[in-house]
């Protein structure tokens, strides 16, 4: 390989160690994200490659397209389908492990045996092909929109009608139409109008105290009592409200003060 | 002369070649800028928020406040760093890193100037001019959401997973706009590196030609950024901090950071698209000197700073997007309109390309294609309002029928009964072999008879 410059030869060994490590990782990690981001290292350190060697515009795609658009569907996927999913580590075929074995070795020989009958030409590099177009786009868009006019072309419709039929599958048609917010406001005053207990400015948030912050904690009303409506029905529903004794208002007489001194006084349930 | 190529002090040659050492310079330099600039404008948008908001905002640390975010930063650097029990510990660690670093590698296609000299040699302000710049910016961009996504899933909590769940989502719908409101300048420039499209603005920017496709940029850019009004990711009222809430001290200081250069760096994107990059404006353009030489510099900070002020005055008036509406947006309105538009750009730059074009044939040409693309637009409201009403009355001629079907029984068949509809109660027939249904499934036969309601 006389003709690789020192700069090449140096990315390639780092890359490779990096992206080998990156491989195995993804064999080797038991969480199922980590072995995503370790395959994304591996494409990061393929797009390096591909700089390197000339091709910048396909090094550039290959980020683009596989590392910021697959992957990130790929890891969007497996966050939205759980957190804690952790790959099982039980057999599902019988005897898939020792059968693995030969099939490993097989097809290590396989791989040997081509690379040592292989009769790789002679190294010519990219220059030359990026010549002909007056750059490295230039020619890829020539050979792209003349010779493989007709694959790309059929690859863009097989993509769109794959997108197209995942739409169709998951399409779902509504029983009722959506109502708007403005529909959805006509509504609601209708309903107050009538004499039906409704919210028309929307509940009340949560207490935010020193030290609770959460919605489990009521908000005090003007008068120092809790309002249910700031704590989710279900939460009341379970009896998991974090409760405050009703503070004495300035001036009023101070029967609850013991209960209210003490240091735990936000932690006893309301009972209401 | 070999001493022309390398850095000599005091006749020793250090064999070090010169544009290594501008390299060097020129990226240490960029480094320093971009700190510097978040500094200013973090101080920048407090002050200019409290100004639109009638206060007074940071005054005490310096003059002006403007020492401000420096305090706050030595502040953040020694807090305690807090790392959550449920935390994914290598990821937790990794996500602020893989956020800020893409954040700086942006900046490094940017042009700030034409060519000056440094030293006495002629160098670019631009650290790497790659032949596929804009794209290059996309793809590190597309690096840096996965900080985000990381952090959210990293961090084992709900909220900072559904802000990372939502950014990934709003970037990846942000891209698609931005990738193609770039396809028109690149068709007008003919060329996708940054000094290029510079190159090409001398005559007109291309806001002018290109306005939709600038718009449109723009408009994703805020998106891209996670920025006041598109800023679902970090909700304060709806997910405490989005993807960062867990995280503490320094980790979090480097979000902020990356949130703050993703800013510049876009905003210099524009400036470069659409902008006319480090072109001095109209007025002194006509100064034959204003475009040489260490000036236009200038001009570009002070575009720079238009458009921080501009993402700031957004923050400072704009109520935050509903996530459905924001998707909506991205999805029905910007990809389809900055689709026509491209198909426009084309085929003005085709007619262009073969030669027998003209202005005078031009200028007709674009402004029929103008009124029919409006046209097109308008036809497409008239359309959806025109079905909102007609949704609107099927739907009210469905509820009365609803309500005087009261048997449930539509045209004739039992079907299951629509919301806010009773079904009527039907007295089964009982069955005649009770045992076998048991035997068979298992239920008894008043389950079987009830139809699995309860």
């Amino acid at each position: 390989m006389g003709n690789t410059g020192h700069g090449e030869t140096f990315l390639f060994w780092v890359g490779s160690i990096i992206s080998i490590l990156g491989a195995l990782g993804l064999i080797f990690s038991k969480k199922i994200v980590h072995a995503a981001l370790c395959l994304c290292t591996v494409m990061l350190c393929l797009a390096f490659f591909y700089m390197a060697q000339g091709a910048v515009f396909l090094g550039v795609v290959q980020i683009v397209v596989y590392t910021g658009a697959v992957m990130m569907l790929f890891l969007f996927v497996l966050m939205l389908i759980g957190i804690e999913s952790q790959d099982s580590l039980v057999e599902t075929i019988r005897g898939q492990r020792w059968l693995a074995v030969p099939f490993v070795l097989a097809f290590g020989f396989v791989l040997i045996g081509v690379y040592a009958h292989a009769n790789l030409p002679e190294f010519v590099g990219t220059d030359a092909a990026n010549a002909k177009g007056g750059g490295n786009v230039q020619s890829l868009a020539l050979l792209l929109f003349s010779r493989y006019f007709w694959a790309f072309e059929v690859s863009s419709a097989v993509l769109i009608t794959s997108a197209t039929g995942a739409m169709v599958l998951t399409h779902r048609e509504r029983t009722v139409p959506r109502k708007s917010q403005r529909e959805i406001s006509i509504e609601r005053f209708e309903r107050w109008g009538k004499g039906e207990k409704v919210s028309l400015t929307g509940l009340p948030n949560p207490g935010v105290y020193a030290q609770h912050n959460a919605v489990d904690t009521p908000a005090l009303l003007p008068d120092g009592s809790p309002s249910e409506a700031s704590v989710n029905a279900t939460l009341r529903g379970r009896d998991t409200v974090r409760g405050f004794r009703p503070l004495p208002l300035p001036g009023a007489r101070r029967n609850g003060a013991a209960v209210a001194s003490r240091g735990d006084a936000g932690n006893e349930e309301v009972s209401q | 002369m070999a001493n022309m190529d390398h850095w000599v002090i005091n006749g020793f040659d250090t064999h070090i070649p010169w544009w290594f050492l501008l390299t060097v310079i020129k990226g240490v330099a960029l480094f320093a800028m971009l700190v510097v600039l978040t500094l200013f404008n973090i101080w920048f948008e407090r002050r200019v928020v409290s100004w639109m908001q009638m206060r007074i905002g940071p005054n005490r640390v310096g003059p002006q406040g403007l020492l401000q975010s420096l305090a706050d930063g030595v502040k953040l650097a020694l807090k305690e760093d807090i790392v959550p029990e449920n935390a994914d510990k290598p990821v937790f660690w990794l996500a602020p890193v893989l956020s800020a670093i893409p954040a700086f590698l942006a900046f490094a296609v940017i042009p700030w100037g034409p060519e000056v000299s440094i030293f006495g040699h002629r160098t670019t302000l631009q650290l790497v001019d790659l032949p596929i710049g804009v794209l290059y910016i996309l793809a590190v961009s597309s690096v840096g959401i996965y900080g985000i996504v990381l952090a959210g899933w990293s961090s084992g909590s709900t909220y900072p997973l559904l802000g990372g769940i939502r950014s990934s989502a709003q970037m990846i719908s942000y891209e698609i706009a931005m990738g193609l409101s770039f396809a028109g300048v690149f068709l007008y420039a003919g060329t996708m590196s940054t000094s290029g499209i510079v190159a090409a603005q001398e005559q007109t920017w291309y806001i002018l030609p290109l306005c939709i496709s600038g718009i449109i940029y723009i408009i994703a850019m805020v998106g891209e950024t996670n920025r006041a009004p598109f800023d679902l990711p970090e909700a304060e009222g709806e997910l405490v901090g989005g993807f960062h809430t867990e995280y503490t001290s320094l980790k979090f200081a480097l979000f902020f950071l990356a949130e703050y250069i993703n800013l510049v760096t876009v905003s210099s994107l524009a400036i470069t698209m659409f902008f006319g990059g480090w072109r001095a404006p109209w007025p002194l353009s006509l100064w034959s000197g204003a475009n040489q030489g260490w000036y236009p510099m200038i001009w570009f900070l002070v575009k720079l700073l238009i458009f921080v002020f501009v993402f700031i005055w957004l923050r400072g008036t704009l109520p935050r997007l509903r996530y459905d509406q924001f998707m909506k947006l991205g999805w029905k309105v910007l990809i389809p309109v900055s689709l026509v538009w491209l198909l426009l750009v084309a085929v003005i730059r085709q007619l262009k390309n073969v030669g027998d074009m003209d202005q005078a044939h031009l200028i007709p040409i674009c402004l029929g294609a103008a009124a029919l693309f409006v046209l097109v637009l308008v036809a497409l409201e008239v359309r959806e309002r025109n079905q909102v009403s007609r949704d609107r009355r099927s739907r009210d001629a469905a509820e009365l029928a609803r309500e005087e079907d009261l048997e449930g029984l539509g045209g004739g068949f039992p079907v299951p009964p629509m919301p806010g509809q009773q079904r009527a109660a039907i007295t089964p027939r009982p069955l005649r072999t009770p045992i076998l249904a048991v035997t068979a499934n298992g239920h008894t036969p008043a389950e079987e008879a009830s139809d699995g309601r309860q």
